[in-house]
């Protein structure tokens, strides 16, 4: 019953803030709360292989580019068509029903480029798995600019609009439940025996490969998602948005955040996006002073500035200690 | 037939540009274990290190347009990167792994330098800023804020990504954002031999690399300093209770690595002149895989890593899709690691339980 509550409760306050919120902040304002909810979904999904599971990918541009491209083709290929065979729907219901196909069609892509690229390199380690992932993510890009039916070099414009503050913020609070639930169910658990002490979790039975494959799909999917959301809000892709600059970005805010924190994530993805805008003022010197942030953060607190610190866990000890 | 040579000399020399910097990511990663992301920017700086010098004024009026400025250019650029490299490690690298001091002074006082910049284009105001930004850094040190010791190498990887960041942002703030022509600092002929035509510049950098290589090889086994060096390489902590200063060899690798990349940037830059300060991006990450091919930590491995990656780009551009160029060599990375994850020279690390 709580749970219906939750969901209702969330559902509606997305629909009034949507309602609302472009007119009450601006459409600058508003494009960066959604580029906040985007950037939150990556990092989020990111931190489950490099927080939870402890494999350290730099490629999530490169699903993120493929349910990107994949949401926005069959949108823009298929939509026409769809909407001709549902013409008894109102606009907005097509529109929801399109974006869902959409963002379906860019999760299942994602997770399949996830498993193709997790089965092989997964057996590789650390900074090896890293550079794999980064190829993987420039590969991606170059195969893309390579086809011209999604626009090639010159980009992929006519994308519909049809994502906006409440598919994007529903999107934000999904990820984070799944993710959140995910982790704390016994498949969680086998997630950071592998980042613990990964010969430790096979030793007491953990399947260590597949577990890593698992974790790298579902991360892809959400990644996948992202892209799509953030396809149909710009209305316009390039092969350069996909840069493997835009993963290290993701990295940024989860190592910003704190690895192994959902928490964390989420305050990393508002920060550095945040960051980067107000910088916007300082013109092209902002870049120079994001990045030595990064180096002194870095050095003077690696563990992020939340660490593993979760919401749930202060309770739980709160709780040990009375 | 003909084409093919011709393919070949242009892949070998591109190859030895690629092996040059593969170089200095190989011995970072062989002291360090850290892949130096800043690596390629350094390539970027030596580049246009040498546009500055070659277009000097005085230098140009002193030395004219021979050989011997180029030698100049060549070693003065080699010695500004060196530089930067060192600096590099002493306030990015070094902070985390043992005291030392200066940090925050070194990074807040370029924050205040870009800061003075900003509020008045001089270059009082820019020495001020910077002034200001290092008292409060040392302010601050004094106060008791020090950096983290023994940070991890995912954060010292963060680092290496950060610096890179800063190189390439503070190279389009410091050189500006469009791109330069790197002045022909050795005349071009073209030299023929039988049907082929080999432009002058190809076996220049051919030669300078090669010639760069074997110094490198001899100086990292014949000298006593290179012998420390392959110590700290194969074990960091034994080689510093055997009395090795193991900063200084670590500052000295960096230094060496970097003149190299200096040096790979202006010729790579005689061959296509036109630099801009994103230009090491790329080319570093190629680099990296040439040092990954050939197996990472090994000297000899990277040269052969570099010049495989160039041929097979050289070749996949002259008889096939020129727009896959940048994908050939993740490619080639991919299928190394699947099939022989340490490389082509590399030796397999067993794993221990």
């Amino acid at each position: 019953m709580r749970k219906w509550i939750f969901w209702l409760l969330a559902l509606a306050a997305l629909a009034v803030l949507q309602a609302s919120l472009k007119g009450l902040i601006g459409a600058y304002y508003y494009q960066i709360v959604i580029l906040v909810g985007i950037n939150i979904i990556l990092a989020v999904s990111l931190n489950l292989i490099n927080g939870f599971t402890g494999q350290f990918s730099i490629g999530h541009a490169g699903f993120y580019a493929v349910g990107a491209y994949t949401s926005a083709s069959v949108v823009y290929y298929g939509g026409p068509w769809f909407r001709a065979a549902t013409a008894f729907l109102p606009q907005l219901a097509q529109d929801a029903v399109l974006l869902l196909l959409g963002i379906l069609a860019a999760a299942v892509a994602a997770g399949i480029a996830g498993l193709a690229v997790g089965i092989p390199s997964l057996r590789l380690r650390g900074d090896y798995l890293a550079i794999v992932t980064l190829g993987f993510g420039e590969i991606i890009r170059v195969l893309i600019l390579n086809i011209d039916t999604i626009g090639g070099s010159r980009g992929f414009s006519g994308i519909p609009q049809l994502s906006n503050f409440f598919w994007v913020y529903l999107a934000v609070v999904v990820t984070i439940v799944s993710i959140h639930n995910l982790v704390n169910s016994s498949y969680g658990r086998a997630f950071i025996s592998i980042r613990d002490d990964e010969i430790a979790a096979e030793a007491m039975g953990v399947d260590t490969t597949r577990i890593k494959v698992l974790s790298f799909v579902i991360s892809s999917m959400f990644a996948g998602i992202a892209g799509s959301l953030f396809g149909h809000f710009t209305m316009y892709l390039h092969p350069n948005s996909f840069l493997f600059i835009t993963s290290f970005y993701v990295i940024i805010m989860i190592v910003v955040g704190g690895l192994g924190s959902i928490e964390g994530a989420v305050l990393g993805a508002i920060l550095i996006t945040v960051v980067l805008e107000v910088f916007r003022e300082f013109g092209a010197f902002r870049l120079v002073n994001f990045s030595i942030l990064l180096v002194l953060i870095m050095l003077y607190r690696p563990q992020g500035l939340l660490g593993t610190w979760t919401l749930a866990k202060r309770k739980q000890s709160a709780a040990v200690a009375k | 037939m003909d084409t093919f040579l011709q393919q070949l000399i242009n892949g070998i020399s591109q190859g030895s540009a690629y092996a040059l910097i593969a170089l200095g990511y190989t011995m970072v990663y062989g002291v360090l274990r850290l892949i130096n992301f800043a690596h390629g920017d350094i390539y970027m700086f030596g580049a246009f290190m040498g546009y500055y010098l070659a277009n000097n004024q005085w230098m140009q009026s002193q030395l004219g347009s021979s050989l011997a400025s180029a030698v100049v250019v060549m070693l003065g650029s080699m010695a500004l990167s060196a530089g930067v490299g060192i600096l590099i490690e002493r306030f990015a690298y070094r902070p985390g792994r043992s005291p030392s001091r200066f940090t925050l002074a070194f990074w807040l006082g370029i924050v205040g330098a870009g800061i003075g910049q900003l509020i008045r284009p001089t270059a009082a105001s820019l020495m001020a800023g910077a002034a200001a930004g290092i008292l409060i850094g040392v302010i601050l040190e004094q106060a008791g804020m020090r950096p983290v010791q023994q940070t991890s190498r995912l954060a010292l990887l963060i680092i290496a990504i950060g610096v890179s960041l800063f190189l390439e942002n503070g190279g389009q703030q410091a050189f500006g954002v469009d791109p330069k022509f790197f002045p022909q600092i050795i005349p071009t002929t073209l030299l023929n031999i039988g049907q082929l035509s080999i432009d002058s510049q190809k076996v220049m950098v051919l030669v300078v690399s090669i010639a760069l290589m074997v110094l490198l090889n001899l100086f990292v086994h014949y000298t006593k300093t290179g012998k420390a060096m392959r110590a700290v390489s194969f074990n960091l902590d034994t080689a510093k209770l055997m009395g090795i200063n193991t900063d200084r060899i670590i500052a000295l690798t960096f230094a060496i690595g970097s003149a190299l990349a200096g040096a790979g940037g202006i010729l790579v830059s005689l061959m296509y002149p036109k630099i801009d300060p994103l230009m090491g991006i790329m080319p570093g990450l190629k680099a990296f895989v040439a040092a990954v091919l050939g197996g990472i930590g090994n000297i000899t491995g990277a040269m052969l890593g570099g010049l495989i990656v160039g041929m097979a780009e050289v070749m996949a551009v002259g008889y096939g899709q020129s727009t896959y160029r940048d994908a050939i060599a993740f490619i080639i990375l991919i299928l190394i690691l699947l099939l022989k994850p340490a490389g082509i020279m590399g030796k397999g690390v067993v794993e221990k339980v």
